[in-house]
């Protein structure tokens, strides 16, 4: 039998560790691709431990260099097909900080936004061309308001929104899904320094498995946990004049 | 700051939480925020994990599989990996733990730190008895590999140190063959305790799994179910997957009182009894039976419970557990998860580990404050008079004295303390 060709982009990242080891539940094979080999290699393991019957490669490459992102998507890539890509990469930057640095704004929005958009725009180029296949974006419950504690996040993640939007207004009737995740608060590396927030963060588990059933379900939006959509669609239509009194 | 809590809910406390995600770096999160102490799933009952207004390091996070040889059974794992994925994982493959708890909700750290202890101590020791190899690492940066032959003095200190000889990153161990998940079970009933000391003699020669419930309750008779188990050559039983149950909210008043007690015990003595013989059950429901309730601590309310387990040496197994037992059934109070196990005749190796030749009782008190200090201080008295100890992952509340009379390997241990590591357990019981 022909084995699921998975491709995950931020393979580290602890959200989309996790739903591999969902995934890898079944033998499959499986592109992790990263910025880091020594990190990539711990996880290649962990899943080679876990999926002793798939095939596990990684490779690494600048997030940032479109003619490296096309090349990966192009030539590393598995020839036949892709049947699942995640691109699951991103960084919460601390507010305040490039509010005052120029410099790591730049880099926070060209990281969570303009990065996925390369990836995705490479991998559904790759998967028009050999009949289809679902792509699966990590977006942020951030990216549904702007808010003073994390704008420069939250828009970059509200970017992916409209351009998911985008591809799933081209690709619609045809083979290719495209789904945006929207996790809340969960507790991985990323939040690891919101110690004091802590309670109020999901585990990763948990979120990773609600990813997976959506997935698995072929939704088109996915909030992780489920409650989110419900908080969310609440905070999209407080009016501004309430909202802009709150403190969050 | 976050509020941590143990198993046995007696209160939660403020902790400078850092979650720890990879080994690398790991030195420098612990110097960054010592002292502290490693927190795994908080299965310990009491303070071995808490360090109350200081840091916990949660090493849940450390949850990746290193590699497993599927033709020796040997497995490297990082630290915050529950025993429940490694069987997962291994039994399919014909490979088990060969010593698991009661629990498998627990971090391999968390069974190598404590030592841990299964059903079939007699046939397999205890957790630090399989082990290959540990990775500690300590608070000023140093990272020692011990294992059995290599540096042999840090891996006797370290298993069974509660956590207090650094964070251990990563662990080495050695499975053993199983057939299959199945698990040939015989339940026997006993009336009193020389019966029960008989079975488990007689049991220890065949059978490698030997655990008993007793009703602790019953106000004559030391009445009983001794259960003996072996593995199974037959590869069909169907883990009982009793999903779902869960004990929703924490009920005001704890639901382990003397009311309902009594006729508990009872109803689940004639239950069993009535049951008794012969049968084929998969590991779970076996190794694990409180596994398939969530959260089931809560029932004892708002208040949480003590644990108290001792093991009292072979001359004085019978005289006292009999003791304890008519001290308990006096107060009034009781216990349910009433366990009662005979240990094999073996030392184990680490230094403050807690399994040694005799005869160990389990009990869980519901907290009720004082009342229940003064019955465990008069169990205490009746454990140090037998020469017998406590085990500090059940323990809140013993004192310096008998921890130090029952742990006489506690005079090496001072050396190989980390000093950027301590433990509400470790002020009250090492002074540091
Ligand atoms: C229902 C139930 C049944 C049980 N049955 C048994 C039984 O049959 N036999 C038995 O022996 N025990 C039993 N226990 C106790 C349990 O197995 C131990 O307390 C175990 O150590 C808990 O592991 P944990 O991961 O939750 O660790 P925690 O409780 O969080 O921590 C326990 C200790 O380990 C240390 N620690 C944790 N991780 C690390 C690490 N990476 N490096 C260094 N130190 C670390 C902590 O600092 C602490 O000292 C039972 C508990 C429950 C709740
Ligand atoms: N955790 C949350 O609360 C939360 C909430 C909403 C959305 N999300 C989103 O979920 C996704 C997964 O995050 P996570 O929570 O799993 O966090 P995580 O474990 O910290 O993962 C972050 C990932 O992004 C990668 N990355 C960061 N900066 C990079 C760079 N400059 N170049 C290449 N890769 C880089 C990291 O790679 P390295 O391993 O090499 O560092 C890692 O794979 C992200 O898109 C995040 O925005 C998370």
């Amino acid at each position: 039998m022909e084995l699921k060709n998975i491709v995950i982009i931020g393979a580290t990242s602890s959200i989309a560790q996790h739903c591999a080891r969902h995934w890898l539940a079944k033998p499959c094979c499986v592109l992790l691709v990263g910025r880091s080999e020594e990190r990539l290699a711990r996880v290649a393991d962990d899943l080679r431990v876990r999926s002793p019957q798939s095939e596990i490669s990684f490779a690494t490459l600048d997030f940032l260099d479109p003619l490296a992102v096309e090349s990966l998507v192009r030539n590393a890539v598995t020839p036949s097909s892709i049947d699942l890509a995640l691109i699951a990469h991103g960084d919460l930057p601390d507010q305040e900080q490039v509010q005052r640095d120029l410099a790591g704004c730049r880099d926070a929005l060209a990281l969570n936004a303009i990065s996925p958009a390369l990836f995705a725009e490479a991998l559904v180029c790759k998967m028009e061309q050999t009949g289809g296949g679902q792509l699966v974006v990590i977006g942020s419950v951030a990216g549904d308001r702007g808010r003073k504690s994390n704008y420069i996040y939250g828009s970059a993640k509200a970017l992916l929104d409209r351009y998911v939007q985008g591809l799933q207004h081209r690709f619609s009737g045809s083979a290719i899904t495209v789904t945006l995740v929207k996790p809340g608060p969960t507790s991985t590396p990323m939040t690891a320094h919101l110690g004091d927030a802590g309670p109020g963060l999901a585990p990763v588990e948990s979120v990773a498995q609600c990813i997976v059933q959506g997935v698995g379900k072929g939704k088109l939006v996915i909030y992780a946990p489920g409650k989110w959509a419900l908080i969310m669609m609440v905070i999209r239509h407080l009016p501004r004049f309430i909202f802009n009194k709150l403190d969050i | 700051m976050v509020a941590l809590a143990s198993w046995g809910r007696l209160g939660s406390w403020q902790h400078e939480v850092t979650q720890l995600h990879r080994e690398k770096g790991l030195a420098q999160v612990l110097a960054d925020s010592a002292p502290g102490i490693a927190y795994g799933m908080g299965r310990s009952y009491g303070d071995v994990c808490l360090n109350p207004g200081g840091a916990a390091w949660k090493t849940r996070g450390l949850n990746c599989f290193i590699h497993f040889d599927p033709a020796s059974g040997v497995l490297e794992c990082e630290s915050g990996v529950l025993l429940q994925e490694i069987q997962a994982l291994t039994v399919p493959q014909g490979w088990m733990l060969p010593v698991t708890p009661g629990t498998q909700f627990v971090t391999l750290g968390g069974a190598v730190a404590n030592d841990v202890h299964g059903k079939n101590h007699h046939a397999m020791g205890s957790f630090g008895d399989h082990l290959q190899q540990l990775t500690l690492v300590r608070s000023d940066g140093q990272v020692i590999h011990c294992g059995p032959d290599l540096e042999p003095s840090w891996f006797a200190a370290t298993v069974g140190g509660m956590g207090l000889t650094g964070v251990i990153s990563r662990v080495t161990l050695a499975l053993r063959p199983v057939l299959g998940p199945c698990l040939d079970v015989e339940s026997v009933p006993y009336a009193n305790l020389d019966e029960f000391f008989e079975l488990a003699d007689d049991s220890e020669r065949d059978w490698e799994y030997t655990v008993s419930w007793i009703d602790c309750l019953a106000r004559k008779s030391r009445r009983g179910i001794f259960y003996r188990a072996n593995h199974s050559s037959e590869s069909s039983c169907v883990a009982r997957r009793r999903q779902g149950m869960r004990v929703p909210l924490t009920p005001p008043i704890s639901l382990v009182n003397r009311f309902s007690l009594r006729p508990f015990n009872a109803l689940y003595y004639h239950l069993k009894k009535s049951r008794a013989g012969l049968s084929r059950e998969h590991y779970q429901p076996f190794f694990y039976p409180l596994d398939s309730i969530t959260d089931w601590n809560r029932m004892y309310g708002p208040n949480g419970f003590y644990q108290y387990q001792c093991v009292l040496p072979p001359e004085q197994r019978k005289d006292g557990i009999e003791a304890i037992l008519s001290e308990i059934a006096c107060s009034n109070t009781g216990s349910f998860l009433a366990v009662l196990k005979t240990f094999g005749q073996r030392e184990a190796l680490g230094m403050l580990s807690f399994p040694c030749p005799g005869v160990t009782l389990a009990l869980d008190f519901p907290n009720r404050g004082a009342t229940t200090l003064a019955l465990m201080s008069r169990l205490d008295r009746i454990v140090a008079a037998a020469g017998g100890r406590l085990y500090a992952a059940k323990d809140a509340c013993m004192s310096r004295d008998l921890f130090t009379s029952g742990y006489p390997g506690i005079a090496g241990f001072a050396a190989f303390r980390d000093p950027g590591i301590s433990s509400a357990l470790s002020r009250r019981l090492l002074g540091s």
